[in-house]
């Protein structure tokens, strides 16, 4: 039976982000044991529910759907990938730099309220940079799978703080992995975020 | 792995509320749990919620002290729930585990499992699973309720506990975040809870047990 749900490509090949911090171990562990698994385990589940065969997964996201947890972790690894890039680092360009100075004053205090809030977390979750009803940017926390779209929240931006994130790499050091985000952050899919519409 | 963490762990005792040492050395539980997974996970983790929650006491909360820890996880204040929870829960995970541990438990304990689970090995099915199961980060125990004596596997997440509820007695833990397996067996959680088996410490589990 051909399965419902896919497991997108990683954007770049998975050794290319070793040299701004994150191993090629790392991602061969987090994309194809642990997002792949809940494509895999999603899959299962509509192998017993025909209903979800042709939903997406933001559509078992809005419904609340039983197999929120699964889904609401695929899109957001799948989202996840994309705010990364071998390119990636430096300062903000275009509309999220306007936007950030905007929002939070300086990309610097944006970065410092992003990066407690990640660090800071307890237990598992995603630190966000979302734009708000009003089109703000404000930095969010999800706990566990959650996804803040559902919440009328637009995510521009995210970074994983599940320790499978980090561990092979930092082990207990999140601070340091949160700093070797910002090496990584593709500002251009950012944008391209800012310039979507709304789900 | 050396030795002096002891000692720095005996200090810890002198602080108000106090943290138990590791109960064993860090090669203690190899091959299950490397002596590399205890030295992060004791010296990092638990020893991390000891100090932040010592710093807490300090700065903003003196009412802390000489608190036991059956106080602290039901405190106003989620981070005081969320340290003294997590100090607490590890300490239990130290002592259920023993490099001389594994096997089945015997006497009343083992009598009430085959009771209450049907067997031994419905029992550890059950307790596997919910190890497996859990989403997200948290821990998995056998408890006893106090009142009807009838044992029972709890899953709690986060830092949550049982000792936040009077009734409940916990007779062992097992660590389901990450942090706990992830040196030793990667995403394979599974694993990790088969192996817990071949450590568990039945002689601390019996002493817990109200017959």
């Amino acid at each position: 039976m051909a399965a419902t749900f896919s497991l997108p490509p990683l954007p770049w090949p998975a050794d290319s982000l070793a040299s701004k911090g994150m191993s090629a171990e790392q991602i061969d562990f987090h994309y194809n044991k642990h997002h792949k698994g809940y494509v895999t385990k999603l899959n299962a589940a509509a192998e017993k529910r025909p209903e979800l065969r042709g939903k997406s997964v933001m559509d078992l996201i809005q419904a609340k759907d039983a197999t929120y947890n699964l889904a609401s972790q695929i899109w957001n690894h799948t989202f996840f990938w994309n705010c990364l890039s071998p390119n990636g680092g430096g300062a903000p360009t275009g509309a999220a730099k306007q936007a950030i100075e905007r929002d939070f004053g300086s990309f610097d205090k944006m970065k410092k309220q992003f990066s407690d809030a990640a660090g800071g977390h307890f237990g598992s979750g995603w630190a966000w940079l979302v734009q708000d009803k009003n089109n703000r940017l404000k930095v969010h926390q999800t706990h566990d799978a959650g996804n803040p779209i559902p919440d009328g929240l637009k995510p521009v931006l995210t970074c994983d703080v599940w320790e499978h994130a980090f561990y092979i790499d930092y082990r207990n050091d999140k601070a340091k992995y949160v700093n070797s985000f910002w090496n990584m952050v593709n500002w251009d899919f950012v944008n391209a975020q800012l310039a979507n519409s709304r789900l | 792995m050396n030795t002096v963490k002891r000692t720095v762990s005996r200090a810890f005792m002198a602080r108000s509320f106090g943290m138990p040492p590791l109960p064993y050395e860090y090669s203690e539980l190899a091959p299950v749990i490397s002596a590399e997974t205890l030295s992060f996970h004791y010296d990092k983790h638990h020893t991390g919620y000891f100090n932040k929650l010592t710093a807490h006491a300090e700065s903003k909360r003196p009412d802390l002290k000489g608190k036991s820890y059956e106080d602290m996880v039901v405190d106003q204040e989620k981070f005081v729930q969320n340290q003294a929870g997590q100090i607490y829960n590890h300490d239990f995970y130290w002592k259920s585990m023993s490099g001389t541990g594994g096997g089945e438990p015997t006497g009343a304990l083992a009598a009430k499992i085959a009771e209450d689970f049907g067997s031994f090995g419905e029992f550890k099915s059950q307790f596997q699973a919910a190890v497996g199961a859990h989403f997200g980060s948290g821990w998995v125990w056998l408890v006893q309720d106090k009142l009807n004596k009838k044992l029972a596997i709890m899953q709690t997440h986060d830092a949550g506990t049982p000792i936040a509820d009077p009734n409940l007695q916990p007779i062992i833990t097992c660590d389901a975040w990450e942090h706990a397996f992830y040196i030793d067996y990667r995403n394979d959680k599974p694993k990790y809870a088969e192996a817990y088996f071949k450590i568990v410490n039945w002689d601390f589990a019996a002493k817990n047990y109200i017959a």
